[in-house]
């Protein structure tokens, strides 16, 4: 349906048209979202833990953590409420490293993403591996801000940026796809942008 | 979910039945939907505007009325400068005009008559949308939930809902208006003028018969940050406290 009175100001350049998922548009700025009040997470304070259900496998400190290999990840990123905002530069330990480090092969094949706060989201094992998401743990070469998840979020690109968990302390592995705080509220249990899975009912 | 639900486009055409102004940068456009819409107070809708060329924008906005006011769907937008969709509707849109929209969306920032209270409403601006949405539906069911809002505006003139919201508040029926401005003076005794800070979260919280049992707060980034540390400092759990965030 052709809105009266609507032109396309905003129509990116055909160049840059291809990396912006449908019904997305692109920001400069990096606008914050979040369900409640921002965390203060000490990094002499913080963990990370990787579990399978219930039964931790491994326990790292902020000072253990940052021993494990680095990563970089420059992505584009896209948010359910619509902005997209190209070649973000994060610096992590890739989720790959992490199963290393615990020397694990993945137990199950979905995972559900832990944070401070105690938001959670789910994400499939196959989505996390192979290179595909980290912990991050610099923004733009700089620790990340508490507003934006620090000291270490999760970074999954690929999808919706809701599941690129902020605060985020422990992956763990469940024998179901658990919906997790969004997923439970009407957002999409999978979530790519480029099929436009943004709630529940979308394709 | 029926077959027929499912492949259903989730978008629908809503007409704009009315336009009103609520401040110099803020008018309210109530839509008729063409199919049943029920909602929840504090919910918000995506609005969708499609160009000649296919192009198309989408933005998210909070719905002002209540759940209970019927079938209209009030949408209180404010203009910004370097947006897509709100100059649309501020410069262009008529009343008349068909637009598309998705929803309901959202499932944390709401609350119904029945989840109690007390509730500490928090509104920076536009941010204040969402829980007039709570506020008209708590009026709407004369529930006796005690409610305190508190809402920092720049000005008198940008106090969004400002009659209805006095209004509610001379009825005494466990609804506190507080009110502060933060370029100009107080103009009630219960008002402040300054920023949001811990010692009006305390003092607004004495307004209630007893601590909150959630807590609501709505604006830019910046002023949830700072809203939501002031809650905490006055000893709101952080649990309690649900925030919404106008990104851009």
């Amino acid at each position: 349906m052709v809105t009266r009175g609507f032109f396309s100001g905003r129509k990116p350049p055909t160049d840059t048209d291809a990396r912006i998922p449908p019904g997305q548009y692109l920001e400069q700025g990096f606008p914050v979202l979040s369900a409640g009040p921002t965390p203060r997470v000490r990094t002499d304070d913080w963990s990370f833990t990787l579990k399978h259900g219930p039964r931790p496998i491994k326990k790292w400190s902020w000072a253990e953590f940052n021993a494990l290999p680095m990563s970089k990840m420059t992505r584009d990123i896209h948010c359910v409420t619509a902005w997209t905002k190209f070649d973000t530069a994060w610096q992590g330990v890739l989720v790959d490293d992490i199963l290393a480090d615990a020397g694990i092969e993945p137990p199950t094949a979905f995972t559900l993403a832990l944070s401070y706060d105690g938001y959670t989201t789910n994400v499939p094992t196959k989505d996390l591996t192979a290179g595909k998401a980290m912990v991050a743990l610099l923004y733009e070469g700089k620790p990340i801000t508490a507003d934006h998840g620090g000291p270490a979020r999760l970074l999954v690109p690929h999808l919706y940026f809701w599941k690129s968990a902020k605060w985020v302390n422990g992956l763990q592995f469940t024998e179901r796809d658990e919906p997790g705080f969004w997923e439970l509220r009407g957002y999409h249990i999978y979530g790519d942008p480029w099929r436009e899975q943004r709630y529940t009912g979308d394709p | 979910m029926s077959e027929a639900a499912a492949t259903q486009s989730p978008w629908q055409t809503v007409t704009i039945t009315r336009i009103e102004k609520r401040t110099p940068r803020v008018t309210s456009f109530f839509l008729q939907p063409s199919r049943p819409f029920t909602y929840r107070a504090g919910q918000h809708v995506d609005v969708r505007l499609t160009a000649p060329d296919g192009y198309q924008a989408r933005r998210s906005y909070s719905i002002a009325s209540a759940p209970d006011a019927g079938e209209t769907i009030e949408l209180a937008i404010e203009r910004l400068d370097d947006g897509e969709v709100s100059p649309f509707f501020h410069e262009v849109a008529a009343v008349g005009d068909e637009v598309e929209l998705r929803g309901p969306l959202g499932g944390h920032f709401v609350w119904s008559d029945s989840d109690g209270g007390p509730l500490l409403l928090v509104g920076g601006g536009s941010g204040v949308v969402p829980l007039m949405a709570m506020i008209r539906h708590r009026a709407a069911r004369k529930s006796l939930v005690p409610v305190a809002l508190v809402f920092s505006v720049r000005i008198w003139d940008e106090v969004i809902f400002r009659d209805e919201l006095i209004g509610l508040n001379d009825r005494q029926d466990g609804f506190d208006l507080v009110l502060t401005l933060t370029r100009e003076p107080a103009r009630r005794p219960q008002d402040y003028a300054r920023r949001v800070d811990v010692h009006m979260m305390v003092q607004t919280m004495m307004r209630l018969p007893e601590p909150p049992g959630l807590a609501f707060v709505c604006g830019s980034n910046a002023f949830v940050s700072s809203a939501a540390q002031a809650l905490i400092d006055a000893g709101v759990p952080a649990g309690l406290i649900r925030t919404e965030r106008y990104g851009v």
